[in-house]
């Protein structure tokens, strides 16, 4: 038993959780717990969005539905959310939703096993956007395989949906404040037990080793502190990596403190942008859109739409993987991150964060808790990222540049890969080849050609090293084709339309 | 809304069940009481004996009831669908790939049992293992089957009296399903002998096979239901026997109904695939590109078993021509055992890999001789009167009609100048963007090439209400057989679609059947079913002619009613009268493919009752320093005969093209040189998105082609055949590359086009053509 329970809310019934295990997903707890069958589970680790719920919480007292895979999103990650599955769908009437009837009309399931997760999808994305084009809603279905209709149809029923209007008098719409009442009075914070030993301890009593626990601060000093207590314990913040330690490799994380929630400030100073480590990559985008042109598509190629709500900017990179997608930007960047223990914090270069594979400059109890973004200056930024796939798949080589010219000379030169190193890392002997010369074809061609010098990739089943050192290459040759002002297209254009 | 019979666009039968997640697919199905799960515990080497197993953890996990291993099996601990004896359900001994099934875990919950597998400690004496064709050819090359030769004329001394030859090896990826749905059994034991199943197979018939022989019982003491699949794309063909055989037979120790449904990962490492292939072909051909001789060696990657790698290998063969005419030809198939998992069918069964080849030649030809692929193309399609490699006629040739037509709508040759100008624009101006364009057929043969598979049955039941119950031995995967099923017996009986409920498939109501693969559903299900439905409408016609005194001519079915001469019956009353009358109102139906005949060992036969036609026009842009592309428009006009349901028609279209898209290009398997499977998962295994798909995409059906032969309403089928369309992407990203060298160098692409292998094409292009 507990005092601090998970309370959220199912569709149109509140749910109070006394007891719960870290690991538990709100996808079994829908299938297993209330036979809310409805969201399937195709590949329990948040790429194919069968899965897929609707997901509301507050935002400064706003409402915001979002969404996100049930596979891997914890149940005590629900705390304080409105939970919406594809049975609480319906249209005015009573009957179908007009996704729902857009769907039919239009033929757009065949199998139907993924098409719960394509209503709810297209649903988060009626609510948010009334009138979507074809690109809008190819990136709202990124994270949403079928592997049937070939998408045609379900585009033009989501298009149709759209058209057919109504989203004033939606369910959420209409609730919408009765559901933000019954949010807010959802007491901030949980800590649930539960009991996984297999019988009393010597004492005659279940030992505490025994117990697993999820915990769910009210707030980041309650984070740092119940951290603190517990430097052992696993830190949830968007689950899109840790979700799949307990889907797929079925290792325990008690005890857990699920962070989701918290460090969503962003901050503009007069020279940087300050952001907490659990904006997402969904709020993350408009603050790159923002203050950091040239790189807007990057972050949109991040995932599916439902990882981009879930996936954080501080999980990613303090999860230290080699082929994370924002280091190589946010280090090319010059950004600085805030790193916290208890009360005490302090601030490092980020490059300086990733020591070596599996090794990061992070003490037992500390947490990453913001990241400081220098403002641009007028510098040239650019990101690419290589996948098999365009969209949805996770980077065999991604980079960042920032290059500042004065006088047609280049004067700063901050050049950063994933995908190349154990880490993600500069490109010294490129940056180098960079700095001070003429912002020229010859000055970016020598670059190319120097990159190969900073790195030793390894083939693996996403790319070769021979073909990883050739596009770092050519991503130099690209990034003065896109300043050199040709008439010509020097990119895919992936636009519907042209 | 009323549907009324065929050639109307009526919705998917479950579409309203699909949208509001009430569609019940067997993981959703309400368990009884005391269900118990299972989980399989997977090989970790490619090929080895077993020399210990310590399975004590395993049985010391909390919630485990018993682990199951091939001893404990009661029957035959084989799966083989050729019943080869090849495909044991837990390996014994010795395990033959990396991820093959060597124990079960039986536990109270299904994350207990899964938790239990992994601690499992066995200990393997490593033996050497061959992960594809040509490490297989190198270990001594053991076939899983014998191969097959196809052959007419002296294609040796054709090719050797060619004016011009080329040599070539084209090395062509498989492909994994990814149904959204896995593998999933559900088994309740029944009194005595007796085993229900539900699972989602596409073949009920052979599962119940294969768990009487599990459990040494008769077929008659097991039934097998299978509602709706969540996809199947031929995976669920053979591969769902395993599953159903672990879960019957923990059902029948324990007395308590079993359920298994591996994990994502485990179901791609642990079941088949579409075969890989490495081809070795060679062509002659005159200075216009006619084609005088050809022959090819297709060595295929079977994995451990043979599985239906004999019929897929065959089936290869069968397409190695594509639509084009070869006047002396030898084709061969060899059928290599490799330590990799047993690959399987998948829509297309090998006919992919055979066109693709067809294609390649095309492709050679037509850089050799500096012409657009396209007039290459016309000038080897088959005139009727033609023999195939396999000494079939072609009869049916309409792919002249289909060029023309398609040629028009999509504007080919004037896009193929805008995109030999906007290339010469890009070059000049140094950007790396490129453009391709391609314009490929395709004519795939119908009929399962086991000729006895050809069969069908059904089973009508008349109520006294008027409402109808529908089966028929089919199987729904989300291709809308149900419906179209349904829409013929509407139509037979002239009511509303909304009269007839199509149930589950089970081996209750219709024995024997085929497995529903093939594209042939339709064919063989909606022919049976028809026969069933005038039976029904015979004894109707008899009744009414005695009661009412009038002719058999004077009856007719339409509109939810029965004229009888000038009287018009509601259907439901004509229901009751002939119940009170005592007639009955149920029948089977059956039917069998008129025509088909096939001698494999003198390769010479009628496989195919008929082709089925179509082409593709894609455009793609390619950005040469990545090796990206993306599909900037897309034609396809397809046959499908006259069309049952167009709407229908037209998803199998749209999707089987950009599955086959996807086969050509992101998606990609990966072995390691221990012989696991490195892309087991869609976080590494890359299908198409809907961002992937053609930015513009045209898909018309040939609503003038009628099928020359008496199929059902005179369609054709549908679901395999517009797989083979994607090849126009593959081949436009070829012609893309191929400007890097002024189009003279054969782009000579390996499948899947990754943005890697077009990077790298590009690179040898261009070095080649400074050579």
């Amino acid at each position: 038993m507990t005092d601090a329970p998970i309370r959220f809310l199912l569709n149109d019934t509140e749910i109070v959780l006394t007891e719960a295990g870290p690991g538990d997903t709100l996808l079994d707890f829908l299938r297993l717990g209330r036979g809310l069958t409805g969201t399937k589970e195709g590949c329990a680790e948040g790429d194919c969005g069968a899965c897929t719920v609707v997901a509301g919480r507050l935002h400064g007292g706003a409402l915001v539905y979002e969404p996100v895979n049930a596979c891997i999103r914890f149940l005590a990650a629900c705390h304080g959310c409105h939970i919406v599955t594809v049975e609480h769908l319906k249209g005015p009437d009573g009957g179908l939703h007009p996704v729902q009837r857009a769907m039919v009309e239009h033929h757009a399931s065949q199998c139907g096993f993924c098409t719960p997760g394509f209503v709810m999808a297209l649903y988060g994305l009626w609510m948010e956007n009334p009138a979507p084009d074809v690109v809008q809603v190819e990136t709202a279905l990124q994270g949403n395989l079928c592997r049937c209709t070939g998408y045609e149809p379900i585009v033009r029923a989501a298009l149709a949906a759209g058209r057919a209007g109504g989203q004033m008098q939606d369910a959420l719409a209409v609730e919408r404040a009765a559901v933000t009442a019954k949010l807010a009075a959802i007491p901030p914070g949980a800590d649930v037990f539960r009991n996984v030993g297999r019988g009393a301890g010597p004492d005659g009593e279940t030992p505490f080793h025994n117990m697993e626990r999820a915990v769910v601060p009210a707030d980041t000093d309650q984070f740092a502190a119940v951290l603190a207590a517990n430097p052992q314990a696993t830190i949830v913040a968007g689950a899109t990596d840790v979700g799949l330690w307990v889907t797929k490799m079925m290792r325990p994380i008690s005890p857990a403190i699920f962070v989701g929630h918290l460090m969503k400030e962003i901050e503009e100073t007069p020279d940087a942008i300050r952001i907490g480590a659990g904006i997402t990559y969904s709020e993350f985008a408009p603050v790159i859109a923002a203050h950091f042109p040239g790189v807007e598509d990057y972050v949109l190629r991040i995932g599916g739409w439902q990882i981009r709500n879930a996936g954080t900017i501080g999980g990613n990179i303090a999860n230290g993987s080699p082929i994370g997608e924002m280091p190589p930007l946010l280090i090319a960047l010059g950004a600085r991150i805030v790193l916290r223990h208890g009360e005490t914090r302090r601030e490092i270069a980020l490059e300086d964060f990733f020591i070596d594979y599996g090794k990061q400059d992070r003490a037992p109890g500390e947490f990453l808790e913001t990241i400081v973004i220098p403002k641009t200056g007028g510098a040239i930024l650019a990101a690419y990222k290589l996948s098999k796939r365009a969209s949805a798949d996770i980077s065999a080589v991604a980079a960042g540049f920032r290059v500042e010219v004065r006088d047609d000379r280049i004067v700063t030169a901050r050049v950063a890969f994933g995908g190349m190193a154990g880490v993600s890392k500069r490109a010294r002997h490129a940056e180098n080849a960079l700095i001070g010369q003429p912002f020229a074809a010859e000055t970016f061609e020598a670059a190319a050609r120097a990159v190969a010098q900073d790195f030793n990739p390894l083939s693996d089943f996403r790319a070769s090293l021979a073909y990883r050192h050739a596009v770092a290459a050519n991503f130099f040759r690209r990034f003065w084709l896109e300043q050199a002002g040709l008439e010509a297209p020097v990119r895919l254009n992936r636009a519907v339309g042209d | 809304m009323k549907h009324h019979g065929i050639a109307v666009e009526t919705p998917h039968e479950s579409a309203e069940l699909h949208v509001t997640g009430r569609a019940d697919y067997t993981d959703d199905l309400v368990l009884p009481q005391g269900a118990l799960h299972a989980y399989l515990g997977l090989s970790t080497v490619a090929h080895g004996t077993i020399r210990a197993m310590n399975l004590d953890a395993v049985r010391a996990a909390p919630g485990v009831i018993d682990v199951l291993t091939a001893a404990d099996l009661p029957g035959r601990n084989d799966v083989s669908p050729i019943g080869k004896g090849d495909d044991p359900i837990l390996a014994d001994g010795k395990v033959m790939f990396h991820g093959q099934p060597v124990f079960a875990v039986i536990a109270e919950t299904r994350e207990q049992a899964r938790g239990a597998a992994a601690l499992a400690r066995i200990d393997y004496d490593p033996l050497p293992h061959a992960l594809d064709p040509v490490q297989a050819l190198a270990a001594g090359g053991e076939l899983v089957v014998p191969g097959m030769t196809l052959q007419r004329g002296d294609s040796a001394a054709a090719l050797a009296a060619a004016p011009r030859r080329i040599d070539g090896r084209f090395v062509i990826g498989g492909q994994d399903h990814f149904y959204l749905e896995g593998q999933i059994a559900l088994a309740i034991p029944g009194e005595a002998d007796e085993m229900t199943l539900f699972t989602s197979t596409q073949h009920p018939t052979e599962v119940q096979h294969m768990v009487a022989h599990a459990l040494d019982v008769p077929a008659s003491a097991v039934v097998v239901n299978v509602r709706r699949m969540g996809g199947g794309f031929g995976g669920k063909e053979t591969q769902m026997n395993l599953f159903c055989c672990v879960a019957a037979v923990a059902a029948r120790k324990w007395r308590r109904a079993v359920k298994l449904r591996p994990d994502r990962d485990d179901d791609m490492i642990a079941t088949g695939k579409r075969h890989d292939f490495v081809v070795d072909y060679s062509v002659g051909f005159d200075d216009s590109g006619r084609i005088t001789a050809a022959e090819g060696d297709w060595y295929a990657r079977c994995g451990f078993s043979a599985d239906l790698s004999m019929a897929v290998t065959d089936r290869a063969l069968f397409h190695g021509d594509n639509a084009y005419f070869y006047p002396a030809v030898t084709l061969r198939s060899h059928p290599l055992r490799t330590n990799t998992v047993s690959n399987t069918a998948f829509r297309g069964f090998g006919g992919p890999q055979g066109v693709i080849v067809a294609e390649r030649i095309i492709e050679d030809i037509a850089y050799a001789t500096g012409q657009d692929t396209l007039a290459v193309r016309k000038a080897n399609l088959y005139e009727n009167g033609q023999l195939t490699p396999y000494h079939q006629t072609v009869e049916d040739q309409i792919l002249p009609r289909i060029f023309a037509e398609l040629e028009i709508s999509c504007d080919y040759g004037a896009r193929r100048q805008a995109v030999l100008d906007f290339n010469a624009a890009m070059d000049a101006a140094g950007s790396p963007i490129r453009r391709g364009i391609a314009l490929t057929p395709v004519k795939f043969g119908i009929s399962f090439t086991a000729t006895h598979f050809n069969q069908a049955g059904a089973l009508i039941h008349v109520y006294a209400d008027g409402s109808i119950q529908l089966n028929h031995g089919g199987t729904e995967m989300g291709q809308g057989l149900h419906t179209k099923v349904a829409q013929i017996v509407a139509e037979a009986f002239g009511v509303d679609l909304a009269r007839i409920k199509v149930t589950k498939t089970t081996t209750e109501k219709v024995p024997n059947t085929s497995a529903t693969a093939a594209s042939s559903g339709t064919d063989l299900n909606g022919m049976a079913a028809l026969d069933a439905a005038e039976k029904i409408k015979a004894r109707l016609v008899a009744f009414l002619c005695a009661a009412r005194g009038v002719q058999p001519s004077e009856v007719r079915f339409a509109r939810d009613q029965v004229m009888v001469g000038a009287e018009a019956i509601p259907f439901h009353e004509v229901a009751q009268l002939a119940y009170l009358a005592r007639v009955p109102l149920s029948a089977t139906g059956f039917y069998a493919t008129p025509k088909i005949h096939w001698d494999r060992k003198a390769g010479r036969g009628r496989p195919f009752y008929y082709f089925a036609y179509g082409a593709a026009c894609a455009e793609v842009s390619v950005d040469t320093l990545t090796g990206e592309y993306v599909i900037e428009r897309a034609d396809v006009l397809h046959d499908v005969g006259r069309s049952i349901n167009p709407a229908l028609d037209r998803g199998q279209i749209e999707g089987a093209f950009v599955q086959g898209t996807g086969w050509l290009t992101s998606e990609e398997l990966v072995w390691d040189e221990t012989g696991r499977l490195r892309t087991h998962a869609p976080s590494t295994y890359k299908i198409p998105l809907a961002s992937d798909r053609p930015k513009v995409f045209n898909v018309a059906l040939a609503d003038w082609s009628e099928n020359r032969e008496e199929t059902v309403r005179r369609s054709k089928a549908v679901g395999e055949p517009p797989f083979m369309l994607g090849i126009s992407v593959f081949e436009a990203i070829g012609h893309a590359v191929a400007s890097v060298a002024g189009y003279k160098i054969a782009p000579r692409l390996d499948a899947p086009a990754t943005p890697e292998r077009v990077l790298m094409a590009v690179q040898r292009l261009r070095q080649d053509g400074e050579a």
